[in-house]
């Protein structure tokens, strides 16, 4: 069966203009189509009642579980706050190479920091913390550009100074890899 | 740098090793895991780390004990404890034993990057003096800047004397000459290139916002502000912050931004905490600073702290030579990004190119190949797949009577050799446009 490219699943709500100039800004990026699907995971399983977060190691599982088996890669998108055991929060998850991620919303907001809403930097942010996540997935690592969309982000500000695009040498792994999986 | 750093992680809770692992080898470094101290020993025994990071707490052999035992190994790596916030005792005990540094479970994500980036050039320096007779001549990361004229090479040497200092620096350019990439090239050459190089756009941000950009602000300091925000002084801590546009900033910021590099300290809006951070300072402009500050409309004192060195990086149309390495540079880089296969350019087309006047400079050019790789054929990049509008008219090489000659004849054809008509459109009298027609020898086709 051919593959069908990157499916973005839904864990949540959202709105669909988001989630549609999110999907276009990966697409064109990874040189993909990209699917858009909601999903009925029920996220609760994975509330920390004691840490008020959500465990993204569990959900990722749970996301891996679910994923159809035709698609590149598959992204979950959640708008609750993920953490991991050792961290306070992360903006989203994928393992090295793996086939799945996750990516959240939840503190990309600018309402989040005491500052006005910006729709437009929330779509900037949420595409480039999802295009992260898609290259680490196609194992890529960090990367020391100031604005590869590889370079690492621990706070937004981080996310704010970097592109969404890969640089030449990211870009170029990229291909080098797609090609392999083509 | 990184990938050539190693990490034992020893930690008895696998979630702590699998989310610790998959972090660092995000980053780029070699990881390896033990569940306990008497297996990290073992590995110890059997390989070279460069960093551990070992919980405190673990059954059998504690990491108090197993900080110690690794004390007395012959090659003793960097240590970094991990503890609950209730331990937090005992780790500064490890750390009067020796131990580098020390977190508290969980951690802060920008905490765990900088202590481990403190830990990785701490390693980097140990690697740099083993190896100081291995002289390090050539510049890394400068390959976004291509070239190999006279006038590229002079900046570069520039970059490469003035990189390994704390200097300031002023980059100065017209716009589009990459100056972006030239303050990054000396950060990536400079002793900070493992902490961050922030950039601030001066121009793109009115006072205000530019203020709490720059120094941050805590909670409560403004209506909706909920949570404390880090300022880009602060994010550029152990870095290189790039001031963008420096000659745009107002009066009252110019006060401000002297006082920080005095001082190197400043307050976050609406808090009364004085935070140092430890930043180089590069500043970019198109403008003329000097002129500026001749008028009034910028800072001397500011002008000369900044202005320790400054680098002239010259126009595109004073280095031609350069325009065919950056004509291939930017097909590659193209034709990468949008994975098609290579293409050539055809030879009018890179004259074309050799002979245009860039006022928007490297990005112009860039600009063209970009469009010309998307609306072109696929193969070769043609004539027609170049702008055309604002050729040279070969303005430096044309005498006045040249540029006459073109325009008396272009009047006198468009009003089909009429003399009257053509005087009139002219605004001469007809006697002297007989002249004219005489004197360059003019003749209706």
């Amino acid at each position: 069966m051919e593959d069908q490219g990157i499916i973005l699943v839904s864990c949540g709500l959202f709105e669909k203009k988001l989630t549609g100039r999110v999907a276009a800004d990966v697409s064109r990026e990874l040189h993909y189509p990209v699917e858009l699907k909601d999903c009925s995971l029920d996220i609760s399983h994975f509330y920390n009642p004691g840490r008020r977060q959500y465990d993204a190691n569990k959900l990722l599982k749970a996301i891996s579980q679910r994923a159809p088996a035709d698609a590149v890669k598959v992204i979950g998108m959640v708008r609750v706050d993920l953490y991991i055991p050792i961290l306070t929060y992360i903006f989203g998850q994928a393992g090295l190479g793996g086939y799945t991620g996750v990516a959240s919303l939840y503190r990309l907001r600018n309402e989040h920091y005491g500052l006005d809403p910006d729709y437009e930097l929330l779509i900037d942010r949420f595409s480039k913390v999802i295009i992260h996540e898609l290259g680490h997935t196609f194992g890529l690592i960090h990367c020391s550009n100031p604005v590869c969309v590889m370079r690492s982000s621990t706070y937004v500000e981080d996310l704010d100074q970097k592109d969404k695009q890969f640089c030449y040498r990211c870009r170029a792994e990229l291909n080098r890899v797609s090609n392999l999986h083509n | 740098m990184p990938n050539r750093v190693s990490i034992l992680i020893v930690d008895d809770e696998e979630s702590v090793r699998d989310s610790l692992y998959n972090w660092f080898i995000d980053d780029g470094y070699r990881v390896e895991c033990a569940e306990n101290a008497k297996k990290a020993l073992a590995l110890l025994d059997e390989k070279e780390f460069d960093i551990v990071l070992a919980d405190i707490k673990m059954p059998g052999m504690d990491g108090m004990e197993m900080h110690r035992r690794i004390r007395a190994l012959p090659r003793v790596p960097i240590v970094i404890i991990m503890t609950a916030f209730a331990a937090v005792d005992t780790a500064v005990q490890a750390l009067k034993e020796g131990a580098f540094d020390y977190v508290t479970k969980p951690f802060d994500p920008d905490d765990l990057s900088h202590l481990i980036r403190n830990a990785a050039t701490q390693v980097a320096l140990k690697a740099e003096n083993e190896n100081l007779k291995e002289h390090v001549t050539s510049l890394v990361d400068v390959e976004d800047i291509v070239g190999e004229s006279e006038p590229l090479n002079k900046v570069l040497r520039e970059v490469e004397k003035v990189a390994p200092s704390d200097s300031s620096v002023i980059i100065t350019g017209e716009s589009g000459t990459g100056k972006e990439l030239v303050a990054r090239a000396i950060h990536s050459n400079s002793p900070r290139k493992y902490f961050p190089l922030i950039s601030v756009h001066c121009g793109a941000l009115s006072e205000s916002l530019l203020e709490s950009e720059l120094f941050g602000h805590e909670k409560g300091a403004f209506t909706g502000a909920a949570f404390n925000r880090k300022g880009r002084f602060e994010m550029a801590d152990g870095g290189t912050i790039f001031l963008d546009e420096i000659g745009t900033i107002s009066a009252k910021m110019q006060v401000e931004l002297l006082r920080v590099l005095e001082s190197k300290t400043f307050v976050r809006v609406g808090g009364n905490k004085e935070i140092s951070s430890d930043f180089r300072v590069i500043c970019a402009t198109n403008r003329d600073l000097k002129e500026m500050v001749a008028k009034g409309t910028f800072r001397e004192d500011l002008y000369y702290r900044l202005n320790v060195v400054n680098i002239k990086i010259p126009p595109l149309r004073e280095r031609p030579d350069d325009i065919p390495g950056l004509v291939k540079h930017f097909i590659q880089k193209y034709c990468t990004s949008m994975s098609r296969d290579m293409i050539s350019i055809d030879p009018a087309a890179m004259k074309h190119l050799e002979t245009f006047e860039y006022p928007g400079n490297v990005r112009e050019l860039e600009n063209m190949i970009e469009r010309a790789i998307v609306v072109g054929n696929g193969r070769v990049i043609k004539l027609k797949d170049l702008p055309m509008g604002k050729e040279v008219i070969s303005s430096s090489i044309e005498s006045l009577d040249d540029l006459e000659k073109k325009h008396v004849t272009k009047i006198l054809e468009k009003y089909s050799w009429n003399i009257s008509r053509s005087a009139k459109a002219l605004g001469v009298d007809r006697a002297t446009l007989y002249n004219k027609i005489k004197k360059y020898k003019l003749k209706d086709r």
